[in-house]
């Protein structure tokens, strides 16, 4: 007696079967048929053509019969809305009656019916259940309003639903404040700007109460909501830290993990002096540890927020190490991780027991992870130093194991080791020259190729070991032939008597017989360097390299500080913050830790950051891949440490780029060794590239007349209400002056003189420079178009919403109203470009409440193109910055009345999707400047 | 929040899914296939998946993946806790949680898998609750129903659900009012070739089984309350109480719960209460192999270590193995290359063996990696942390409870490296 019975009828009558099963007179029958189609549909299964007949099984009193009909209807109503329409009666009538039960299923399964028919019945219903007297009904009616909310957002809001469920988070039940606030944070996700969740210290204070008595679930949605509360002050802080800190013994581990999101947000405000901060580093290791021993999905997301939590303090988990030694039965992703997290935490203290750990993980079958372990090997040598010696012995034992991938991975990593400790290990170069002939891999044969060349005095067949590499130039990598090249000219410079000819050699295949762009470019270079000036070539070639150091796989600290706002959700499991890869974009508030109110010295915040850190601070950080120096100083091995590939590509075009602009003047030098001819008109592709884009400029600019983007006409006072004057204009700026390019049009059968404009007072105090002009009396069916001059020195009153402004225009027939929105960007001066230090310092000025950020959406252009286009509307871009592959223009502009706004937009390359972030000390113009941007970009 | 879920065997059919707001296309399932095949094994596949839409997570629990659909920032752990929950509350319903077993009572799953979440959030995730609003199949009620009609759906709001103390509900009766606990420690080890201890933690937990009428309020005290610094509790234990008097107070579930998990960690001294002495040499040129193990106890306080298994995955270059033991039985499966050795019991006087030799490819290199050694065992009558339960009281009811209290200590990860 299985429920399987319901799958075994598959005969060709199987639907006509359960409809006429469905129709019977036996409850017991009807109730077994509607079994039957559930069990269809959980397996994917189409039943909705027994839509009507399992409907009308709805009224009964038999609450199985009603709920699984109930689910029936939720699966199929929406591909049968006018059917589903049926049911609304029942939906009524249950939500009114006695039985609690009852009346919250019916609003629970009212609101999966995704019809939007459907839904305007149920509002009154929901109304009523969101009052209901008992909790059970309320706390479900809560969650009604999110799915509402999801279906017909505009009905919630008007209905005024959202009050209603805002007041909700003041009920009595913590269940229903907990329900509360998961539906409203839900509904505000779709909404960033809107306010739904107002925290004060009021409402927080109730959270905190209900915090105590929900449901483990319940305690999530009201930590997560707590997290995003700013304290005012330290105490406020402490206070809250210390109601939060019993869920940190809570068995389930999401509940753990929110907590500990609260307190390492809040724990930034605290003062470290403060015997309380102490107390708190220490509760917050045993929590962490104990997720470890759960099950391993688990240990998986935990690990992650774990890596960003040593990063954030590594003090709290700095006596943890062991709980991080990999069990060979791990799952590999979590192997991986702990791996990460054993490195982020070695120290001198404890560098014995993990080198120990990571010898036995090299060892293991799993060759991804036995990578990994070799590599981590090396990181140590280069985050402790003093336990290099003792990395590189363990490396060279791995060597001798002759394991193929070890082998390579030890050697990639040992050259690592050399850039970052110069002139002590070379001794082991025997030992790797060894073992050339077994490297297959293009990172390791990039690597020994690189070792050689950069010692290229000590070995003394370092010509040979290369020559050998040079024989299959043309089926190596792109890697490869970039390192060999190099490494020949190194060898050459170092000792130019015997290996002259290696060096043609390479030098014509780089650059004749090769189509790589890239590579060719690289060769030139060389060879013009060599033939030029050999000195300098020695300068640039065998120049001192920056050293290296751990902390290039360290995530950047502003990332990083926002990141401690995610923990526990998928932005701290992907490391990247939820705008780089939330579905649709919604608009998503940048997060940042609160700064420290107690102490003088201000925490870091994001803001701190454009325009990027100065120069001098990443001296000894290898430079990031595509900087031309260190394209020259041929540091494009890639970062010393394993991690994702970075795009390449995108990165040799860059060079090419650069290349290609400097060869201009390198054609000029004069006595340059030409190289073969056939060549030179691919190199001028680059400058000439350029010079045409210059063109493109060219032909932008002439459509506008170096003036900002001007809208087209639109009829601001229809010919209707004006006596058959129709008016439509727009705005234009162009060359300092603001203009309002008007058209009038006489519709009606008399002819029309003495017209007359004039402003109200407006919020920039816009006003006609001159009086409004029409030459000739405008007869019927006539047009005239006018520019009218506009300045800004009228009188000011701040208009709702901000850019309107009203209108009054007069004729011989009678005066006329109408009003419009101008686009704020007429109002962007010329000199709106602010220099960079000003614009740093304005920036971090200005209160983080000040900021506003939008989303720029469908904008196929790039940097570029955006940078130029804007400026040509007057915002002028300041700096720029490349982080993580994205562009970051900052950009400033000056309103005619003098108000500055700053700005930092985010262009992702691939997404045509913009982040713009405006400071402003009047943050209400924000929201125009956006529009503007929209306009300026999307035309 | 959550917004489907999908049953997946391991041969890649999804067997069951429910949709909990808008229907979601099986087809994003695909993705969750392609990890599934780059995975060299079920317990490789990544939890979190991302799809340009939706982000998949998973747990893989008997043989089963359960794949949860998500569209909005949500946290990871919760979904994943929300999953094993799931999970818990099938083998719950139906003793075991297995493919057939869910398509035989998919109704019932269906029912559940509706009372547990709504519109993606939990609505009733406590055992208690959902077994008042779904009762869970039994042969009888199935009989029962077929005969009289009635449901296995309760009418009735459960009691608990609203209640200071969701998790109880009210009016138990019980003519024989009982109170067990079982203290149950795993020892997580990895013991390096020489012997030493690398690291050795210890996972507790407290299971209980009470069966009291009433509102009984119960505290349960410890010799040793230090040895808790790291505890997670069940929701009805009163945190103050601990915080201030280091004694748990309660008012308990019907039925069984967990009452507390710790966590005993690398820092303090584990003691480790077997000892494995091996050799085991491939030999570089001729195609035999030696291999020898002995089991026998350490720190074990004079209990009997039992139930003594011993697994290791040999290197691929063993072809077979013919060895004999002292005691147990024993097996090598030339396909997976996994050896087991089912012990028993450990006699300290003669102490259990495994040895013979090993047939290796011939021709090849010597492996290059050295089997690990898992081990299981468990020790009656022994927490061992020392943790010891002081007493255990009750207020707030009338009658005499019978009470119990039975410590196990077992391997949990119990690897030994060679």
């Amino acid at each position: 007696m299985t429920d399987s019975k319901y799958f075994t009828t598959t005969k060709k009558g199987e639907i006509f079967e359960l409809k006429a099963e469905l129709n019977s007179d036996k409850k017991e029958k009807k109730k077994e048929a509607v079994k039957k189609v559930i069990a269809s549909m959980t397996v994917g299964k189409d039943v909705s053509a027994l839509f009507p007949d399992v409907v009308n099984c709805m009224q009964t009193d038999n609450l199985e019969l009603k709920k699984l009909v109930y689910l029936y209807l939720m699966n199929y109503a929406k591909s049968q809305p006018d059917m589903a329409i049926m049911a609304v009666n029942t939906f009524v009538k249950d939500c009114e009656d006695p039985n609690p039960l009852i009346r919250a299923l019916a609003v629970r399964t009212m609101g999966c019916i995704r019809v939007d028919k459907i839904t305007e019945y149920l509002c009154e219903p929901l109304r009523k259940c969101l009052k209901d007297e008992d909790p059970y009904v309320r706390k479900t009616a809560a969650v009604c309003v999110a799915k509402l909310h999801d279906i017909n957002a505009q009905l919630v809001e008007d209905q005024g639903f959202l009050d209603t469920l805002k007041d909700l988070i003041s009920d009595s039940n913590p269940m229903v404040v907990a329900n509360a606030v998961a539906a409203l944070s839900e509904i505000a996700e779709s909404h960033p700007s809107s306010n739904l969740l107002d925290l004060n210290p009021q409402s927080i204070n109730k959270l905190l109460t209900a915090l105590n008595e929900c449901t483990e679930w319940g305690q999530i949605f009201i930590l997560d909501c707590l997290a995003n509360y700013t304290p005012k002050d330290d105490r406020e802080a402490q206070s809250i830290c210390e109601r939060v800190t019993p869920r940190l013994s809570h068995a389930n581990s999401a509940v753990v993990l929110s907590a500990v999101k609260v307190l390492m947000k809040f724990m930034e405000m605290l003062s470290k002096d403060l015997d309380y901060y102490g107390t708190l580093l220490k509760k917050l290791a045993p929590p962490l540890v104990t997720l470890l021993s759960a099950e391993p999905e688990l240990q998986y997301v935990a690990l992650r927020n774990i890596n960003l939590i040593v990063q954030k303090r590594p003090e709290i988990l700095k006596h943890e190490m062991k709980v991080f030694f990999v069990k060979y039965n791990d799952p590999i992703y979590v192997k991986l991780e702990k791996l990460d997290i054993m490195i982020r935490l070695a120290s001198q203290a404890n560098i014995a027991q993990v080198l120990a750990e990571l010898k036995e993980y090299a060892t293991e079958v799993d060759v991804d992870f036995v990578r990994k372990a070799v590599r981590a090997i090396g990181r140590c040598a280069i985050k402790v130093e003093q336990s290099a010696e003792r990395c590189v012995s363990t490396l060279l034992d791995l060597i001798q194991t002759k394991v193929n991938y070890v082998v390579q991975e030890a050697i990639v990593v040992i050259k690592d080791i050399f850039r970052k400790y110069p002139n002590k290990y070379e001794s082991v170069i025997a030992t790797l020259c060894e073992n050339l002939d077994s490297l297959d891999e293009p990172e390791a044969r990039a690597a020994m190729i690189w070792i050689v060349g950069e010692y290229a005095e000590r070995i003394d067949n370092a010509d040979e070991l290369l020559e050998s590499f040079l024989e299959g130039f043309h089926d190596e990598s792109t890697q490869v032939q970039l390192q060999l090249l190099t490494a020949i000219v190194k060898l050459f410079l170092k000792k130019p008597t015997e290996t002259q000819e290696l060096v043609q050699q390479v030098l014509s295949l780089a650059t004749q017989d090769s189509d790589n762009p890239d590579l060719r470019d690289r060769g030139y270079i060389y060879w013009r360097l060599l033939s030029t000036d050999p000195v300098a070539a020695k300068e640039v070639v065998l120049a001192e390299k920056p050293l290296i150091s751990e902390e290039t796989d360290l995530i950047e600290p502003t990332l990083l500080d926002e990141l401690i706002c995610y923990i526990g959700t998928l932005a701290s499991v992907y490391h990247k913050p939820p705008s780089a890869f939330v579905e649709g974009g919604r608009g998503v508030v940048h997060k940042s830790l609160p700064p420290r109110t107690a102490s003088s010295e201000s925490a870091e915040s994001p803001e701190t950051a454009p325009a990027g850190a100065p120069p001098g601070e990443q001296l000894d950080v290898i430079p990031t891949q595509g900087d031309l120096l260190g394209d020259l100083l041929n540091l494009d091995l890639g970062p010393p440490v394993s991690g994702p590939p970075l795009a390449t590509s995108s990165v040799q075009m860059g060079a090419v780029d650069l290349l290609g602009g400097g060869l201009d003047s390198l054609i000029g030098a004069p006595n340059f060794v030409a190289p073969p001819a056939a060549a030179v008109p691919t190199n001028l592709g680059a400058p000439m590239g350029s010079g045409l884009s210059d063109l493109f400029d060219l032909t932008s600019s002439v459509g506008t007349l170096s003036g900002s983007y001007v809208a087209p006409k639109a009829v601001w006072l229809p010919a209707m209400k004006a006596k058959g004057l129709e008016i439509s204009g727009t705005f234009t700026r162009q060359v300092g002056s603001i203009a309002m390019d008007l058209q009038l049009t006489n519709k009606a059968l008399q002819v029309m003189t003495d017209f007359a404009i004039q402003f109200n007072r407006n919020s920039f105090g816009l006003a006609p420079a001159a009086p409004l002009q029409v030459h000739a009396p405008l007869s019927p069916n006539q047009t005239v178009e006018i520019s009218l001059p506009l300045n800004t020195v009228g009188s000011v009153m701040k208009m709702e919403p901000l850019n309107n402004l009203q209108v009054a225009v007069k004729n011989n027939i009678d005066v006329f109203y109408f009003s419009t929105l101008y686009p704020l960007h007429i109002l962007f001066v010329e000199d709106g470009k602010m220099d960079r230090q000003m614009f740093l310092a304005t920036w971090k000025d200005i209160p983080n409440e000040n900021e506003a950020q939008f989303q720029i959406r469908d904008c196929p252009l790039n940097a570029e193109a955006v940078s130029s286009r804007l400026q040509s509307s007057n915002i002028f871009t300041v700096a720029k910055r490349n982080v993580e592959g994205q562009d970051m223009l900052y950009q400033s502009l000056k309103l005619t009345n003098g108000i500055w706004v700053l700005a930092e937009l985010r262009i992702q390359p691939g997404n045509t999707s913009f982040t713009l972030s405006l400071k402003c000390r009047a943050p209400e113009v924000s929201q125009h400047v956006y529009q503007a941007y929209e306009t300026i970009l999307k035309n | 929040m959550i917004h489907s879920l999908f049953l997946i065997n391991s041969s890649g059919d999804i067997f069951l899914e429910k949709h909990w707001k808008s229907v979601v296309s099986r087809s994003v399932c695909d993705y969750f296939f392609e990890a599934q095949e780059r995975a060299t094994e079920a317990e490789n596949v990544p939890p979190v998946i991302p799809t340009p839409h939706h982000y998949l997570l998973s747990v893989y629990r008997h043989k089963i993946f359960f794949v949860a659909v998500i569209q909005t920032e949500v946290p990871p752990l919760f979904v994943i806790e929300f999953l094993h929950r799931v999970v818990d509350t099938f083998q719950d319903y139906f003793g075991v949680c297995s493919e057939p077993v869910i398509k035989d009572n998919v109704v019932v799953v269906y029912e559940v898998l509706e009372e547990m979440l709504d519109n993606g959030f939990p609505l009733a995730t406590e055992s208690n609750i959902l077994k008042e609003l779904i009762k869970p199949p039994t042969i009888l009620r199935t009989v029962v129903n077929t005969i009289t009609g009635s449901t296995n759906v309760g009418d009735q709001l459960p009691t608990g659900q609203l209640s200071v103390v969701p998790w109880r509900r009210t009016g138990v009766k019980y003519t024989n009012n009982e109170a067990y606990f079982d203290v149950i420690e795993e020892i997580d080890a990895i013991i390096d070739k020489s012997g030493s201890t690398i690291t050795a933690e210890i996972q507790g937990v407290i299971d209980a089984c009470v069966k009291l009428t009433g509102m009984p309020d119960l505290t349960l005290s410890f010799m040793n309350p230090r040895l808790l610094d790291d505890v997670s509790f069940h929701p009805c234990v009163r945190f103050k109480r601990w915080e201030s008097e280091r004694i748990l107070s309660f008012i308990p579930p019907d039925g069984n719960f967990r009452l507390l998990s710790y966590h005993v960690s690398a820092q303090n001294l584990v003691a480790i209460p077997v000892y494995v002495k091996h050799s085991i040499s491939f030999r570089d040129s001729s195609s035999l192999g030696r291999f020898e193990i002995t089991v026998g106890p350490k720190q074990t306080m004079g209990k009997t270590v039992e139930g003594v298994t011993v697994a290791s995955q040999m290197p691929r270059g063993v072809l077979n193995m013919s060895l004999t033991p002292s005691q147990g039985t024993h097996a090598f499966d030339p396909v997976t290359k996994m050896l087991s050795w089912d012990v028993g019991k450990i006699n300290p006087q003669k102490l259990p063996s495994l040895k013979g030799t090993m047939s290796l490819q011939a021709g090849a290199s010597k492996p290059d990696e050295n089997p690990t050694i898992n081990l299981q065992f468990k020790i009656q009558q022994l927490a061992i942390s020392g943790l010891k339960v002081n007493r255990l009281d009750m207020y707030g009811e009338k009658y005499k409870p019978f009470k119990g209290i039975k410590y196990m200590t077992k391997a949990g990860k119990f690897q030994v490296r060679t």
